[in-house]
């Protein structure tokens, strides 16, 4: 008998260890085939429509079942209208606040109220920073758990009649600008644009607070230590280092804000519109076929799979471009 | 502690450290280090006795750290450098620092050096002090063919000469330097300590090192810290302090003897 402690893996580790190996590629490739499946099975659904409308079904604009006239185009302006400045706004205020906390400016900001009043050094106290940084984190988390519809009721009985005279009052001064051109009668394109912006903030937030953080402490010393001020540091050396992570957080949020239906649905005003006033009306894709399903007859039910490949699709090109435009932002950045 | 009476004129750090906290936990005390003109001062110490703290009060770097408290003064340019009316952010353009771990930022080499220049707005042209302040690092033989490419696709050793000429392209007036060459082979230190020794033409340098042969080789003034838990914590300060050859060849504390004792005998 030898007495060493290493051993070779035994009979029944290494069969864990196959077993292991196989439940996760089998999961994986599970995965990979449910999408194709889902793709192919929508595509099969789209092909009558597809034989029978082809590519006038992507450039023109009527909808009309009676008449049996089917055009997505203002469908698909709405989708990427409302997403894009959704998106503009939510990375703004996310990355806003990921830097908020990230960087401890609420924490610096309390301990110096402490320090004022000469209790920095009271144990409970000490800690308040550090915990009121984690209840606003989790606060901004707790947005992603708000359902769809609560953003829907509370944009269609709260959010449209408080900025409704606002809106009114933008158009009649300044209706020559395109974004104001029209009064806001209800539902309309800056309301979806409003509530989707809150509904991606927390995507945004909590993947760029993780590349915030995620940046070496080393770098931040160094620009200290060169004698940058905090912003300049924050502007110049960590946000550059972040580009890719908070680039990801952008491109999921696009995703979602594309896909959203349910608060679009109630909250974009489903007329067939192309317009750039905010205040207009609009559709999206995704609260078409909320809306239409219902009462789709069977001829029907394949255009409307039609409008979702299209809609699959347009996340499937942003989704490809936000990837190749990371592989650029990497080459920029100079690897890590 | 009494500061007073011993500053010559070629003082330009006199740096007099009475208690220094983190938070409630004491770490450094009575502490007293004239950093003089054109000299290189080391400290030297066992590890955690506050040598990174003590420099890094030079250029008020742990104001960056929540809960640091200091008494005492740093008066460097004829001025306390804690006085509520100066900035910690104009202290750091002054007095630039060079860090254990090589940190160029993630961006060209040729931004890296001038970020500082940049940072103060310097009216010349940037170029000319790049390529000088890349010289003066014995680096530019290296680099000059490829200033574009990222700062991180150096070598250590070449990062860490980066970085001390991101610091020197501002012309600060002295260089603080914690651990340089921990991170580097043999004879990327060497590079380094005669780079030093070069420096101190221009600049005044301040460094902490583990290598006592290094302090020895470099350093004109050496300062030896030692911890003192006789009061339950692990309080810093400072043991002796002098001109480098007395401190390592006639120590005149027991512990600077036992220390360097152990480290040379
Ligand atoms: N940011 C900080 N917050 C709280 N305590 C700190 C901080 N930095 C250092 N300390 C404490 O101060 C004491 C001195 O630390 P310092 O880093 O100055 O030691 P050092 O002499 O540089 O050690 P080493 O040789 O290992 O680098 C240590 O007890 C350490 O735990
Ligand atoms: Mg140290």
């Amino acid at each position: 008998m030898d007495n060493n402690i290493a051993q070779p893996p035994t009979r029944l580790q290494q069969t864990y260890d196959v077993i292991f190996r196989g439940v996760c590629r089998s999961s994986a490739v599970l995965t990979a085939l449910l999408v194709a499946f889902i793709v192919i099975k929508i595509t099969v659904a789209a092909m009558p429509a597809m034989r029978q409308y082809g590519v006038n079904f992507v450039t023109t604009t009527t909808w009309d079942p009676l008449t049996r006239n089917f055009g997505i185009l203002p469908e698909i302006w709405g989708t990427l209208f409302t997403s894009f400045l959704a998106l503009i706004v939510g990375t703004f205020f996310g990355v806003a606040a990921a830097i908020f906390l990230s960087e401890g400016l609420l924490g610096q900001f309390i301990f110096a109220v402490l320090k004022a009043v000469k209790m920095e050094t009271n144990p409970f106290l000490s800690q308040l920073p550090d915990r009121l940084e984690g209840i606003i984190k989790n606060l901004i988390e707790l947005l992603a758990a708000i359902p769809s519809v609560v953003y829907g009721l509370w944009g269609i009985f709260i959010l449209i009649p408080m900025i409704r005279p606002a809106c009114n009052w933008l158009c009649a001064k300044l209706g020559w600008v395109v974004f104001f051109g029209t009064p806001l009668s209800g539902p309309g394109v800056l309301p979806a644009v409003i509530v989707l912006s809150i509904m991606i903030l927390p995507t945004i937030t909590a993947i760029s607070r993780d590349a915030l953080v995620a940046v070496p402490p080393k770098l931040r010393m160094a620009a200290y230590g060169m004698g940058a001020t905090r912003w300049e540091t924050i502007l110049a050396v960590i946000l550059p280092v972040a580009t890719r992570g908070i680039a990801g957080a952008v491109i999921l949020a696009f995703g979602r804000a594309l896909g959203e239906t349910m608060a679009l649905a109630m909250l974009v005003g489903n007329a067939n519109k192309i317009s750039l006033s905010l205040f207009s009306p609009a559709n999206t894709l995704a609260s078409l076929l909320a809306n239409n399903f219902p009462e789709a007859g069977p001829q029907e039910v394949s255009v409307l799979m039609y409008a979702s490949l299209v809609l699959l699709a347009i996340t499937l090109v942003v989704n490809i471009i936000g990837a190749w435009m990371l592989q650029k932002a990497v080459g920029v950045g100079g690897g890590r | 502690m009494d500061c007073d009476g011993q500053n010559g004129k070629d003082v330009v750090i006199d740096c007099c450290i009475n208690d220094l906290h983190y938070g409630s936990f004491k770490a450094v005390r009575d502490t007293h280090i004239p950093i003089k003109k054109q000299k290189i001062t080391a400290f030297i110490g066992p590890s955690g006795c506050g040598k990174s703290t003590v420099l890094r009060c030079l250029n008020r770097m742990n104001d960056i750290v929540r809960g640091f408290r200091f008494s005492g003064h740093v008066h460097f340019g004829g001025r306390d450098i804690y006085h509520p009316s100066i900035d910690a952010v104009a202290v750091r353009r002054h007095i630039g620092m060079v860090f254990q771990q090589p940190n160029p930022f993630a961006m060209s080499i040729y931004n890296n050096v001038a970020f500082g220049l940049r940072l103060n707005r310097y009216k010349g042209s940037v170029a000319e002090k790049v390529e000088e302040a890349l010289k003066r690092a014995a680096l530019w033989n290296e680099v000059s063919d490829k200033l574009q490419k990222s700062g991180l696709s150096l070598s250590g050793g070449q990062q860490q000469r980066l970085c001390i000429a991101r610091a020197i392209a501002t012309d600060p007036k002295v260089l603080l330097m914690d651990e340089p060459c921990s991170a580097l082979d043999p004879i990327s230190t060497r590079k380094i300590e005669e780079l030093m020794l070069e420096l101190k033409t221009h600049y005044t340098i301040a460094i902490v090192t583990h290598n006592l042969q290094q302090a020895q080789r470099v350093a004109d003034e050496t300062g030896f810290l030692y911890v003192d838990t006789s009061e339950g914590g692990r309080t810093g300060y400072l043991v002796e302090f002098g001109d480098s050859k007395q401190i390592f060849e006639d120590p005149q504390q027991q512990h600077t003897k036992d220390y360097i004792g152990g480290a040379f005998s």
